[in-house]
């Protein structure tokens, strides 16, 4: 079905068929909706009037919000949810420049064995990590304590910053550290003036994404969080073993929002590092 | 200015420590810690033979592998003309699909995975709208069983296919199209013969990733399957959290790797580049 | 200044000593030794992987030797980093901080050294009036046409006055016009500065311009230097001979070319076996006729006639594998030659040399 389908697309491009062109477009429109839909209809759901899910809402309110926000255990979760969070940015993002820095400036040997490795977090079931990490938390009376699981999350993060920095870094032309070492920088000195300036914009979506990962990571916190530290994710998916309730749509639709709000915060640095910082490997 | 062998180790070492001591050494620790309890070696070979040559286990496997295929055949289908859009796409509408894509991409998978349950519910919106539009008389059952699971699964593994496929198809010189349509070729020849040949590592690709993120998933079949629907991170899970079974969890979790490492070795071989799993 | 090269009458403001630099089993740079004067503009000419631009990262301390020493000034500085070296130096792509303005890039070196602003300020209103860049203060560096660029990172090689100034093939990017307005002024600016020079390039005419000595290098070794002239009309290799421009070869063996005509060269003895007669196109004459009389004369047939506006370059068959090159001038009163025309080819003992590889 794929395949005449795309070639039907194909054949569009090409010969402009009309009554292909229309359908090719209904039928991305379609899939692009079923998309798009389930996040629509939980955002639209959270701010319901009725007293069960029903769709489209007959009125409209703030109930569940009101309900979300007054409960100190939701309140609590998204405490830990933005401390949590919060501690994995700084920690992945830092150590990430780090080893982007040394990939692809270093020369050494088994770059392409410790690539795998840095990004293996990524391939890995997260119920393994997360049950590895379980085992020696649960050992050691790490379970619940907010910065452990912090150190968790960084290792699931780590790989999208070091995706992002690698790139940003492999923009940045070598003579221009070199430029300022001739002229008097030491490592530091061509850290701050040259590197640190010109991969900023990188920095801050890599902050954003690590942010990201962990606000929304639920397989790790879920065997660490313990009931001291219990995230947003976490307590949604308590609350949902449980019931289907529209509390959870105003949780979710917080979710949401904070993951529209670092994507569009991304999509602005992105704008600006295309305008005010071009790649500078691409010579004059 | 490039780094000496020290410079790059002094700048690896913290996030290389980090992946030691808080991903491979707990795994590791995990795994033999748990076997050891066994006992000697011909301890763990017979209770390995008895747990995973168990009726539940095996299903398990079966399971897993049978719902990460389906999902996998699912996400290609609806992947690869999405992907072929955007591809296509210029200007705002490549932006709208570009967010009907990314926006799912990055938000939680419980949240994705909720939002689905509430369309899919017995009382879902879908059920709802099927019986107000009289079309069926009683709720179908649309969750807690296989259907919800790939349905589910399909919207939370898709972005990764359309991504991926996305790289190969953008890397597809145009020219080369049209030549063979100059050439007299058929669309669906100039599809079967060109496209599909240039863009088969991608979804070659595509699916291996797919497939193995889908048999290590455990968040959308726990909350969305029914009780023939166990995958294997799932009966991992319960052998932890309600029996406290480390080494049969142990056990399970060295098979699910070992699959899970054999397929990222062969997707190596045709994803030259780690663009398609990470912004 | 050192026109003629003559070493050693000052302390040098560079010496290189022994120079040795080996990645894996390579060795790029071998045993290079050079002594350059303060105020001297020296050339390193060399096609791709000669070594160059790594002895040029061993002088600016980007590379540490494997053997030998870098005395700047005197000073041993072989392992000293980059900074403490004093030197400016102008890249071949130019560098310039793309986040920083104009002013900002050329202010760097001082900014570095955190000069007070008045001082920053008036040096670099003085580094760009050299550079004639005044008024672009507050543009970007994408904003600016290449050779704009490349003024900038001139601007900020000598906003410090530093004492020597390495350059990478700075005009590499340029297009011909403007290479040769830019040669001019970076030779102006180094006079009036009286820095010392040390450019790399790969393009025999920018190096024959501007350079008071070249050094010659191939395969890590510097196979000949002296000053411009010197080293284009007395080559003392093959490879110099047609690495500075057009050149005639023809196998020599002792006193013969071609299996027996006679030649006479003033300098230079051929092997007896191997060896090349080594004459620039200019030299030849070319006379109507078919007998050649006495040394340096071949006998031979006009091939193919090339207008070059200035000159007009023959090819004239000789019964060598390639053809004599002869530059004619393209002056009032000389008769041309057309394709099929026999000619005989001539030149003069000193404007010949028989090389021995």
């Amino acid at each position: 079905m794929s395949a005449t389908l795309s070639a039907r697309i194909i054949e569009f491009s090409t010969t402009g068929g009309m009554l292909r062109a229309v359908l090719v477009r209904a039928l991305v429109v379609l899939l692009c909706v079923g998309l798009l839909a389930p996040i629509v209809v939980v955002v639209v759901l959270s701010f319901s009037g009725d007293g069960y899910m029903r769709f489209p809402p007959e009125s409209f309110s703030f109930r569940w919000y009101e309900r979300f926000l007054g409960d100190h255990r939701w309140r609590n979760a998204i405490l830990n949810s933005v401390l949590v969070a919060g501690m994995t940015c700084v920690f992945a993002t830092f150590l990430g420049f780090l080893a982007a820095y040394a990939m692809v400036r270093g020369g050494f040997r088994a770059k392409g064995a410790v690539t795998a490795f840095l990004l293996a977090p990524l391939i890995v079931p997260h119920v393994v990590t997360a049950i590895g990490i379980y085992y020696l938390s649960s050992k050691w009376g790490l379970v619940g304590v907010r910065p452990w699981i912090a150190v968790s999350h960084a290792v699931v993060a780590l790989p999208v910053v070091l995706v992002i920095l690698q790139s940003a870094l492999r923009a940045v032309d070598p003579n221009l550290e070199r430029a300022a070492m001739i002229f008097g920088c030491d490592r530091w000195g061509v850290f701050r003036r040259v590197v640190l300036p010109l991969t900023l914009p990188a920095v801050v979506s890599a902050a954003l994404f690590s942010f990201l990962t962990s606000f929304d990571e639920l397989m790790i916190s879920l065997f660490l969080a313990g009931v001291r530290a219990e995230t947003l994710p976490v307590r949604i998916w308590n609350s949902l073993l449980l019931e289907v309730e529209p509390t959870i749509a105003a949780v979710s639709t917080l979710l949401i929002g904070v993951t529209v709000i670092a994507l569009l915060a991304d999509w602005g640095v992105r704008q600006y590092r295309a305008r005010a910082l071009p790649d500078t490997t691409k010579g004059p | 200015m490039p780094l000496g062998r020290l410079g790059a180790f002094l700048l690896l070492g913290p996030s290389l420590l980090l992946l030691v001591l808080v991903f491979l050494v707990p795994i590791g620790w995990f795994i033999t810690g748990a076997l050891g309890e066994l006992g000697s070696f011909a301890d763990i070979r017979e209770e390995a033979v008895a747990v995973l040559g168990s009726r539940a286990v095996l299903g398990a496997i079966l399971n897993t592998n049978w719902i990460a295929f389906l999902v996998t055949v699912m996400v290609l289908l609806i992947g690869y003309p999405v992907a072929y859009a955007l591809t296509r796409a210029k200007g705002i509408a490549f932006t709208l699909i570009l967010v009907c894509i990314i926006l799912p991409y990055f938000t939680s998978v419980i949240v994705r995975t909720y939002a689905w349950m509430v369309l899919l519910g017995r009382n879902g919106l879908i059920n709802q709208a099927l019986l107000a539009l009289g079309i069926v008389d009683a709720p179908l059952d649309l969750m807690y069983n296989r259907l919800g699971v790939v349905i589910g699964m399909t919207y939370v593994l898709l972005p990764y296919m359309v991504l991926t496929l996305y790289s190969a198809m953008k890397a597809v010189d145009p020219r080369l199209l049209q030549a063979a349509e100059g050439m007299g070729a058929s669309p669906l020849r100039v599809f079967l013969k060109v496209f599909l040949p240039l863009t088969l590592h991608g979804v070659i690709a595509g699916a291996l990733i797919v497939f193995i993120l889908g048999i290590g998933f455990f968040i959308t079949p726990a909350l969305m399957g029914g009780p023939s629907d166990i995958m294997i991170a799932m009966l991992i899970e319960r052998e932890i959290e309600l029996t406290q079974n480390w080494p049969t969890a142990a056990l399970m979790t060295l098979v699910l790797l070992a699959v899970t490492l054999s397929l990222y070795a062969v997707y190596q071989r045709f994803a030259n580049q780690t663009e398609g799993l990470a912004p | 200044m050192p026109r003629d090269g003559q070493e050693g009458a000052v302390d040098p403001a560079i010496l290189l000593e022994a120079l040795t630099k080996r990645y894996g089993a390579e060795t790029v740079v071998s045993d290079v030794n050079l002594a350059i004067a303060p105020g001297e503009f020296l050339t390193l000419l060399g096609p791709s992987g000669s070594g160059k631009t790594t002895t040029l990262s061993m002088l600016a301390g980007f590379v540490i030797p494997d053997a030998g020493r870098v005395l700047l000034g005197g000073r041993d500085v072989t392992r000293a980093p980059p900074r403490v070296r004093g030197l400016g130096m102008v890249f071949q792509n130019y560098a310039i901080f793309p986040h920083l303005d104009v002013f900002e890039n050329v202010a760097f070196p001082l900014r570095v050294q955190k000069r007070p602003q008045g001082e920053v300020a008036s040096r670099v209103a003085d580094a760009l009036a050299l550079v004639k860049l005044t008024g672009f203060e507050r543009r970007y560096g994408r904003q600016l046409s290449g050779g704009q660029q490349q003024r900038v990172a001139l601007a900020r090689a000598i906003v410090a006055q530093p004492s020597v100034v390495l350059m990478d093939e700075p005009l590499g990017a340029l297009d011909k016009n403007l290479r040769y307005h830019m040669q001019v002024e970076i030779k102006e600016i180094q006079r009036r500065l009286g820095m010392t020079v040390v450019y790399v390039t790969h393009d025999q005419e920018e190096a024959l311009t501007m350079s008071d000595r070249i050094a010659i290098m191939n395969h890590g070794r510097i196979v000949q230097m002296g000053p411009p002239r010197a080293v284009y009309e007395r080559p003392e290799s093959s490879f110099v001979g047609r690495f500075l421009g057009e050149a005639n070869l023809l196998p020599a063996s002792g006193a013969t070319v071609l299996g027996g005509r006679p030649v006479v060269a003033d300098a230079g003895a051929a092997p007896a076996d191997g060896g090349w007669l080594f004459v620039r196109p200019e030299k030849v004459a070319l006379t109507a006729g078919t007998e050649a009389a006495g040394p340096n004369a071949l006998p031979g047939t006009v091939r193919h006639a090339s207008f070059l506006g200035n000159v007009v370059r023959y090819a004239v068959e000789v019964g060598a594998e390639e053809p004599l090159l002869c530059d004619a001038a393209n002056a009032p009163g000389i008769a041309g030659f057309v394709p099929g025309d026999a000619v005989v080819a001539s030149w003069s003992a000193a404007d010949c040399r028989l090389l021995a590889d």
